[in-house]
């Protein structure tokens, strides 16, 4: 079952929901009208009942309309119910830095929900998706495939650096990457999926086996999930580190329109190289 | 948990048969208000205190039928929420409840009269003043009293608190601290027995401080679109914490706030007339969509234990309406009126209640505070081969 505005007929306005409402029917696929706070709140309730509801927001940033249904009742209920609810809710949405959408249609929200407890940002989980992806087509197995949303994605194996990074920033990664290999660098490349919790497993066999860490993150150097995971490295792995943690954040301002001032709002491959090199010196 | 079998007898007496109901002790087994197997003694009307007024709808009669039984029960169940509501107090000022407790005597009438008119399939979510509304559902007393001491007898472990009362298998949903953000919860709820035809209702109930909640509007928006067996209570106590109705609302006919949903305003210290409008409005939600019930009610206590109650509002007030209209007096008036109890009789059936409610106080006293490691549990659904810890990395682990 999901619900969120113009998911049904439209096909939703990333076209992320397209047929799903010819397939499965208007009981399942629901167009709701613009009303997050309570159409998060009912996919809350629906799942209080058993149900297993999707709700996606047009975009992350509507989604703050709903950050108390999210946050008190979605993350919460599990454990003040002492366990007798589940919540097998699923929010999803795109969000992060698109192409001069303005600074309210591109935020950068997972640092808001993370220190929500109860949540997993991958029961309920919170999916962040990333507008500019959508667009990228990439070859999907015919076959019906689970993937484990806990688990970090070991893009590429290396020897001399862990880049951990997440969603539209692993491209970035992977471009400064080819440059980094021409000149001689071997960087190992782990995309982090889950935000909440940190696969701590294979970021740590990483570092262990590096000792340099990067983080490339699309989210604010203040508050941002990057913020989270230096800490969580840091108490976890001091003793396995050469060298300082660095982190490569978006800079602490809103979104400008200007597509150049955006730009620089964003870490871009260039930079990735720079702080590469730093690192390895 | 021990179940307090309770003796019915019958008197000799021709025509007279006292009958006390099951106790409220029974969290699964669920006491059963009217609709129980057994001697329901004789059958009469009775006639609700005004009638109903209706918007967008031709209101129910205000005659209702009753039986001997189940008018014996609401001074029962009323009884017991009364003197629960009061023996919170006294532990609120002894400082064994902390934190926030928002009472609800005076309002019993609405609990014991919705209760009467629908079955433990019906979801009924609510507010933070909870406490009876749990009793209603199948709480018993000593989960009460635990989980407003904080122990792990308690409903939720101790976890929860006084605004986080659940029962899942009597269908209610808590128990919620926000204002108002409880509604669209209920309008989900609605939503899934929608979905999986159930043929049953929702009561979502707020009060007149959260009918001004924008959620709410969305959420009754919703539900009249996609027909939902929503039912919204508000229980209008006429004072949002100290703000008195019309100085919050530009129209505090709660009733008809729906616009182009129908409601009913009902008197809410009459639990027949209660429970005549929840049953009208139930079958109104299965047919036509949401419906509003606005409940002329009134709390004895302030809005928590932390506010008088006499700032914002009259002593004289207070006792009139306990005078005049006091849910617990119109049933007792009832009850001798139709001769079925004396009153002496009735005054046992009180002191009853008062050792029951004592019992069970001194039973959630023995229950233990729950141990550290229940900080962890409950937080993700288990089988996540995480570990959680807290600040201090070695004490306080658990795999969950």
């Amino acid at each position: 079952m999901r619900d969120g505005e113009d998911v049904g007929h439209y096909g939703g306005s990333y076209k992320v929901t397209k047929g799903l409402a010819t397939k499965y029917g208007d009981l399942r696929v629901l167009d709701t009208p613009i009303a997050e706070n309570s159409f998060t709140g009912m996919g809350i309730g629906a799942a209080m009942t058993g149900l297993r509801p999707i709700v996606e927001g047009m975009n992350m940033g509507f989604l703050l309309l709903a950050y108390n249904q999210i946050s008190n009742n979605c993350g919460m209920l599990h454990y003040t119910s002492g366990g007798q609810f589940k919540i097998p809710i699923v929010i999803r949405g795109p969000g992060g830095v698109g192409r001069q959408l303005g600074a309210e249609h591109s935020q950068r929200l997972e640092s808001y929900f993370q220190s929500i407890p109860g949540l997993q940002m991958r029961q309920p989980v919170v999916l962040f998706e990333h507008v500019l992806l959508y667009n990228l087509k990439e070859r999907i197995p015919d076959e019906e495939y689970v993937l484990c949303l806990e688990e970090a994605e070991m893009v590429r194996p290396g020897e001399h650096v862990t880049i951990l990074t997440y969603s539209r920033m692993r491209y970035h990664v992977m471009q400064a990457a080819k440059t980094l290999v021409n000149k001689g660098y071997d960087p190992e490349v782990i995309d982090i999926r889950s935000l909440k919790p940190f696969d701590l497993y294979t970021i740590g066999n990483s570092i262990k086996k590096t000792h340099r860490v990067l983080i490339v993150e699309e989210c604010m150097r203040t508050g941002g999930i990057g913020a989270s995971l230096r800490a969580a490295i840091i108490d976890n792995f001091w003793d396995y580190l050469d060298a300082p943690v660095m982190c490569l954040s978006s800079q602490d301002v809103p979104t400008p329109y200007a597509g150049t001032l955006e730009e620089w709002t964003v870490v871009q491959p260039a930079q990735i190289v720079t702080a590469v090199e730093q690192i390895c010196k | 948990m021990a179940m307090l079998s309770r003796l019915a007898s019958r008197s000799s007496h021709l025509g007279r048969t006292l009958l006390l109901p099951r106790s409220l002790c029974c969290s699964t087994g669920g006491r059963h208000f009217a609709s129980s197997a057994g001697d329901e003694g004789p059958t009469f009307t009775v006639e609700t205190s005004v009638p109903f007024v209706g918007h967008r709808c031709e209101p129910p009669s205000r005659e209702v039928e009753t039986t001997a039984k189940e008018l014996m029960g609401f001074f029962r169940d009323m009884s017991l929420m009364r003197r629960m509501e009061i023996a919170a107090d006294a532990l609120y000022k002894a400082k064994l409840i902390r934190g926030f407790c928002h009472l609800y005597d005076g309002q019993e009438a609405v609990a014991v009269g919705m209760e009467a008119a629908i079955t433990r399939k019906d979801a009924i979510i609510t507010a933070y003043r909870d406490h009876c509304i749990f009793l209603s559902r199948g709480g018993n007393l000593v989960e009460t009293f635990a989980e407003l001491m904080g122990r792990r007898a308690g409903c939720s472990n101790g976890k929860g608190g006084s605004m986080h009362f659940y029962k899942k298998e009597g269908g209610f949903f808590g128990g919620h601290g926000i204002v108002g953000a409880q509604v669209p919860l209920g309008c989900g709820l609605a939503f899934a027995q929608k979905y999986l035809r159930e043929e049953t209702v929702t009561f979502a109930m707020y009060g007149d401080g959260a009918a001004n909640q924008g959620q709410l509007f969305e959420a009754l928006n919703i539900s009249a679109l996609w027909d939902l067996p929503a039912i919204l209570i508000c229980e209008n106590n006429h004072y949002g914490m100290g703000t008195a109705e019309w100085r919050a609302a530009k129209s505090p006919a709660y009733y008809k706030r729906g616009d182009y949903v129908p409601g009913l305003k009902v008197d809410g210290m009459d639990a027949f007339a209660v429970k005549q409008a929840c049953k009208f409005a139930k079958e109104h939600a299965l047919k036509n969509g949401p419906i509003i019930l606005e409940m002329d009610t009134y709390r004895y206590h302030g809005h928590s234990m932390s506010d008088p109650g006499s700032t914002y509002r009259t002593r004289d007030e207070i006792s009139n309406v306990r005078q005049e209209r006091d849910p617990i007096e119109r049933v007792r008036k009832l009850i001798l009126l139709h001769d079925l109890v004396s009153a002496a009789e009735l005054k046992d059936i009180e002191k009853e209640i008062r050792k029951e409610v004592d019992n069970a106080i001194a039973e959630a006293k023995e229950s233990p505070l729950p141990d550290p490691s229940e900080l962890f549990t409950d937080i993700f659904v288990k089988g996540c081969g995480t570990e959680v810890y807290g600040v201090e990395r070695k004490e306080n682990k658990i795999l969950i």
